[in-house]
């Protein structure tokens, strides 16, 4: 019953498409998208085939960049303690429109309140509206304690107001998880008593609209005629899902499609030399470290983990490890965020004053764990690979490591756990470009207790006054500031071993253009062409 | 016939329950937490870790849990998936008529070409023909298909250029899913090309999916030929003058037939085992490829439902092959 | 003193089946060709250190991806070419056949054990236990067998021990089935029922007596749970379940050189010839053992 209704819909977006189809435009996605929903998930695979193609939100980030623009809400006001932002909207936006469903009106402020709404207030019949349903950014987020209420002044009129001030609100509503879904069309929905179409059939006000989706295998859109921005200048966009790294790239030089994400390592030196490809290269928003546990002796003492960083070739290891396609770390955020300290130095690769500093402090014989992820991340591509120098770097200061792994989840979990004997190889890679999004969440005082991110359980009140104060903050130059000084206590008390910031690669064909990598890892298509 | 049918469905309720308990606790028993691999490196807290877990069910007591997910099954729902939270069942029907379809064709081309090469070599018994077909099969046999497949992808869609690489039809060309077999589907788009490039993309992982079988099904027909044309009715035959066309094709082949329907049906299961194999190389958007992407992911409820619904189709087209045999063959209805 | 004249009728009744055996088995030209296949790489196996000419986890930096030494470009040192970090494939395939081997040998052990113990179990004492346990069977045997070793792999955690364990309990029905069935037909013999009355024990009959007349289907199914272990194996290695790299196990080493199919035939080439041509010597092996074995259970 349900695949002849699927085959109904689809048949009409066929002519549709057919009248216009002139320019296509074929993406080879990494994966399928796990819903077309964007609120309750959380891979950038799916943020690319629904938030950044679909959708639109209050505001957004400027392209290539992580510097907050005006989108659906054309300005906004800040009142002078923080708490209450006023959003101006855009007037004349026009949701899509599907075979079963026309907007009768332009986007408003219900739409918007209903947005938030959904995802944070429990009694919305849309909050459960497929069983098992989280929204997990809007909850790790933590939106819900920040946002107090949210009131239509009018219909092109909305005002949030927050329990604290929060500098990085902002940023937090230019993501994802936050795009603006069309009240009218969830209303159709829940009369018609299917709601979970909400999932896979999505409206929006985005660049494209949607037409059909073939699980594992195709994603079809259509350029929006009425983007409100910018209209796109392809006319049809097509993901077509290629989970291998070398089968995208096959296809990729067979013309079968016109850009990829993440290549293998390995292909990146063959994709530059190849005439009819393109690399576009750019610093990732990550950091791979290794966290010591210092609430553990003997890494309760700073000396003791300064003296181990520099005892580690990290150069050598960056080499073998990311394989060229990553830079050194020393601070816990990329080089691309703004507030970078740039002037702290790196602690120099000394085994023979490491191994003195051991001695001074009183270390002898010293055996420890090294935890290497059993995953690929971007910002890690082969842990067991790093662990393992890292094993012979410290062998070289006395110092014996065992490199234990476990299963992901297993990983995750333990790695946890207060108690954890030994240091963890993890990383992270930026929501929205804000500092707070690393510090706070990796290193805060906060997140070093009740399952938070911070591996190294390092709690220094200094460093997290900072960081408080700069998130109260609505002055950019102060928080800059602040968040300068932290990277200096950071440095000091060393609490991990900052490992390296890793490079995004995207190989495409060298008739593209337009396409602006985003320091986010997000695939946006909006402002791509292909030249004959 | 219809108390043969009873007993036969009756046999298979124990075995159900057991794959449904299988399927339950193994699944259990898998380490890693999908609440926590769901919050990744950001990691989760305690109150929001209950909270989570509870809206999954995974708070309750395990055999609870069972009974739930027992109760679940009979209404018809298998639960959803963690990852894309769409129902289990609404994803393996949106995937299974692409396997089907590949499973399909190569047991088709197993059958086409298995029973007659089958046939002639028992006939011509100790030919260079029999020789040289048995030894094929025998190489069939023992063939890693992930590496069969990368071969003929080597050299098929590599160095010659003649047969993509994945994917189920070009990207050009784009019709509704009617039927959910692109063979069929192409036809009915009426668009020009669709269907050969449909066959193109069907024709190296049918073929690697059809290797086994096809060795499996030449030489079973083979033997079991050999065996009925022994038999004294076929002898007996032969002495009354039929031709040889008669007693091969009327006498012998009905017989021998038995067993080699038996082996055909027989080779689901080989299917399905082969299929994940398959559908990873070519990447075939089916169900082999669904179940091992959900065991890397701890989707729990697509892993456990989709072993029990693979389970189910192999337990039922066994029974078909077992009702079939009772028709063909009364004797055995009767034991 | 019966007791004396049965064993020593009993050995010459085996010496006199064992020469038969051999009679009709080397009258398969195939099976003699696959015993002898068989012979050498148990003996490559063995001498791997001796055999091979590098180490085979040795990563030359100044050797990677060399092609064989026939090609252009390849070198007499590298016979067969380095893979992707400079090691040698040859190499790494003699040693590769320690793990088949291995396997082969563990995982049929361990099916051959469990289901001799099962079976024998369920067709000695019949009714409700029988019931159970045949049951417990055929729910096992109801999932593709691979579909399940992945599974129980992913319960077990990646691994050359977890791979070889999660494929025999997944192969041990068929044992089970075969010594059951095997039991049932024997147990109403009249010199089980001869042994009994003499007052041998249950044990002294299921293992004594019922047990070595019921070899011959069991062996001929080890032969084939053999080949489809090494193939099994091969495919979790390759779906990057079993052995884990560096490992030199053949299926983990195609896994490792999918991404080079374009660029390095001989990384993929030569470790699945290598399963081939083991797994085909076993079988044909096992076609030559069937075709001995089977006129005697047909006599007898």
């Amino acid at each position: 019953m349900k695949i002849r209704h699927l085959a109904a819909v689809s048949a009409l977006a066929v002519m549709a498409a057919g009248a216009a189809s002139a320019k296509t435009f074929v993406y080879c996605s990494e994966g399928s998208p796990e819903g077309f929903d964007p609120a309750p998930y959380t891979a950038g695979t799916t943020f690319d085939a629904t938030a950044h193609a679909i959708f639109n939100r209050l505001a957004q980030f400027k392209p290539g960049t992580t510097e907050v623009e005006p989108a659906l809400a054309e300005s906004w006001d800040v009142s002078e303690d923080g708490l209450e932002y006023t959003f101006h909207l855009r007037k004349g936006v026009k949701f899509h429109s599907n075979d079963k469903f026309t907007p009768t009106r332009d986007f408003n402020a219900d739409d918007v309140i209903f947005s938030f709404d959904r995802q944070g207030n429990t009694e919305n019949p849309w909050h459960n509206y497929i069983s098992g349903i989280t929204y997990e950014y809007y909850s790790s987020m933590e939106m819900a304690k920040l946002i107090k209420s949210i009131e239509k002044v009018d219909d092109y009129t909305v005002k949030f107001t927050l329990n604290q001030p929060e500098a990085p609100f902002l940023a937090n509503i230019a993501m994802p998880f936050v795009s603006i879904v069309s009240k009218e069309y969830a209303d159709a929905l829940e009369a018609a008593g299917t709601m979970e179409e909400m999932n896979n059939t999505p409206i929006g006000t985005g660049p494209f609209k949607f037409v059909a989706y073939q699980k594992d295998a195709v994603i079809r859109y259509q350029k929006n005629a009425d983007y409100w921005g910018e209209a796109p200048k392809i006319d049809d966009l097509v993901f077509a899902i290629t989970p291998d790294a070398s089968v995208r790239l096959q296809k990729l030089k067979a013309g079968e499609c016109h850009l990829m994400p993440y290549p293998a390592p390995a292909d990146i030196e063959a994709i530059r030399n190849d005439p009819n490809l393109k690399l576009d290269e750019q610093a990732g928003l990550n950091v791979g470290y290794l966290a010591y546990n210092t609430t553990v002796a003997p890494f309760d003492k700073p000396e003791v983990r300064r003296a181990l960083n520099m005892a580690m070739d990290k150069k050598a290891l960056v080499d073998a490890v990311y394989q060229g396609s990553g830079v050194v770390a020393k601070n816990p955020i990329p080089p691309t965020m703004w507030s970078y300290n740039d002037a702290i130095e790196d602690d120099k690769y000394d085994p023979e004053a490491a191994k003195k500093m051991l001695e001074d402090a009183g270390v002898k014989d010293l055996a420890m764990e090294v935890w290497a992820m059993p995953v690929q991340r971007p910002y890690m591509p082969n842990a067991r690979r790093a662990a393992e120098m890292i094993q012979s770097d410290f062998a070289k200061v006395g110092v014996k490591v065992d490199i234990v792994s476990y299963e992901w989840g297993e990983y995750l979990k333990k790695s946890m756990e207060p108690g954890r004997k030994g240091a963890v190889i993890l990383g992270w890679t930026g929501d929205n470009g804000d500092p707070d999004n690393f510090l706070s969440v990796l290193l805060s005082c906060a997140a070093a207790k009740d399952g938070g991110a911070n591996r190294a359980f390092w709690c220094n009140e200094e460093f997290s006054d900072l960081l408080a104060k700069a998130k109260a903050s609505t002055d950019q130059a102060e928080r800059t500031k602040l968040y300068e000084e932290s990277q200096v206590i950071f440095k000091d008390q060393a609490p991990w071993a900052t490992l390296a910031h890793s490079t995004q690669y995207v190989p495409m064909a060298k008739n593209v253009t337009g396409f602006v990598q985003s320091p986010l890892g997000d695939y946006a298509f909006d402002t791509v062409d292909i030249t004959e | 016939m219809l108390r043969f049918i009873f007993s036969k469905l009756l046999y298979l309720i124990p075995t159900f329950i057991g794959i449904t308990l299988i399927s339950f606790s193994f699944i259990r028993l898998l380490p890693g937490d999908p609440v926590l691999l769901m919050a990744g490196e950001r990691g989760v807290s305690a109150e929001r870790y209950a909270q989570i877990s509870a809206q999954l069910g995974y708070d309750k007591p395990i055999w609870q849990q069972y009974l739930t997910y027992l109760g679940n099954l009979f209404q018809g729902d298998f639960g959803n998936s963690i990852v894309t939270k769409k129902p289990v069942l609404t994803e393996f029907l949106q995937l299974f008529p692409a396997t089907v379809e590949l499973s399909l064709v190569a047991i088709i081309i197993a059958t086409v070409i298995g029973v007659p090469v089958g046939v002639i070599a028992a006939i011509k018994r100790g030919s260079w023909f029999d020789q040289i077909s048995m030894t094929g099969a025998l190489v069939g046999f023992s063939m890693p298909i992930f590496w069969w497949g990368l071969l003929l992808i080597i050299f098929f869609s590599g160095t010659l250029g003649w047969t993509p690489v994945s994917g189920r039809i070009s990207l050009m060309y784009y019709f509704p899913q009617v039927t959910g077999f692109m063979l069929i589907d192409s036809l009915l788009s009426g668009q020009a090309g669709a269907f050969k490039s449909a066959v193109s993309h069907l024709i190296l992982p049918s073929i690697v999916l059809a290797t086994i079988p096809l060795a499996v099904i030449a030489r079973q027909t083979r033997s079991a030929m050999l065996e009925v044309m022994g038999e004294d009715y076929v002898r007996t035959a032969k002495a009354k003058g039929l031709s040889p066309a008669r007693v091969i094709g009327v006498h012998a082949l009905r017989n021998a037939m038995i067993p080699v329907i038996t082996t055909i049906g027989l080779q689901i299961g080989v299917l399905m085992a082969g299929a994940i194999l398959t559908e990873t190389i070519f990447s075939w958007p089916g169900i082999g490829k669904w179940m091992i992407d959900s065991i890397s992911r701890r989707d729990y409820p697509v892993v456990q439902s989709g072993l029990l619904l693979t389970a189910g189709i192999v337990m039922i087209v066994n029974l078909l092959v077992d009702l079939t045999y009772g028709l063909i063959n009364p004797r055995i209805r009767r034991q | 003193m019966t007791d004396m004249t049965t064993k020593i009728s009993d050995s010459a009744i085996r010496r006199q089946m064992l020469k038969e055996f051999w009679f009709y088995f080397s009258q398969n030209r195939g099976a003699v060709i696959g015993l002898v296949f068989f012979v050498l790489l148990v003996l490559t196996a063995i001498f791997a250190p001796l055999l091979a000419p590098h180490d085979p986890s040795q990563q030359y930096r100044d050797a990677f991806l060399l092609p064989p030494a026939w090609e252009e470009n390849g070198r007499a040192a590298f016979l067969l070419g380095t893979d992707a970090v400079g090691r040698d494939v040859l190499s790494r395939l003699i040693y590769g056949s320690q793990y088949s081997l291995f396997i082969g040998i563990v995982v049929v052990s361990i099916a051959l054990f469990g289901g001799i113990l099962i079976g024998l179990v369920a067709g000695f004492f019949g009714g409700w236990v029988d019931t159970v346990i045949m049951r417990v069977m055929d729910v096992i045997l109801a999932f593709p067998s691979l579909l399940l070793a992945l599974v129980l792999v992913a319960i077990l955690g990646p691994g050359l021990t977890n791979a070889m364990i999660a494929i025999a309990i997944v192969y041990q029905p068929h044992f089970a089935r075969l010594t059951r069935a095997a039991v049932m037909g024997e147990k109403e013999r009249e010199y089980v029922s001869a042994a009994r009355v003499a007052g041998a024990g249950n044990l002294r009959l299921m293992f004594k007596t019922i047990l070595p007349n019921c070899l011959a289907p069991l062996i001929v199914q080890a032969t084939l749970s053999f080949s489809s272990a090494v193939l099994d194996s091969a495919a979790l290695g390759f779906l990057g379940m079993g052995a884990q790299p560096p490992t030199p196990e053949w299926g983990t080493m195609l896994a490792e050189a999918r991404e080079f199919i374009q660029s390095a035939w001989w990384v993929v080439t030569f470790p699945g010839l290598a399963i081939l041509l083991t797994v085909l010597a076993i079988n044909l092996m096992g076609d030559g053992l069937r075709d001995a074995l089977d006129p005697k259970l047909k006599r007898s």
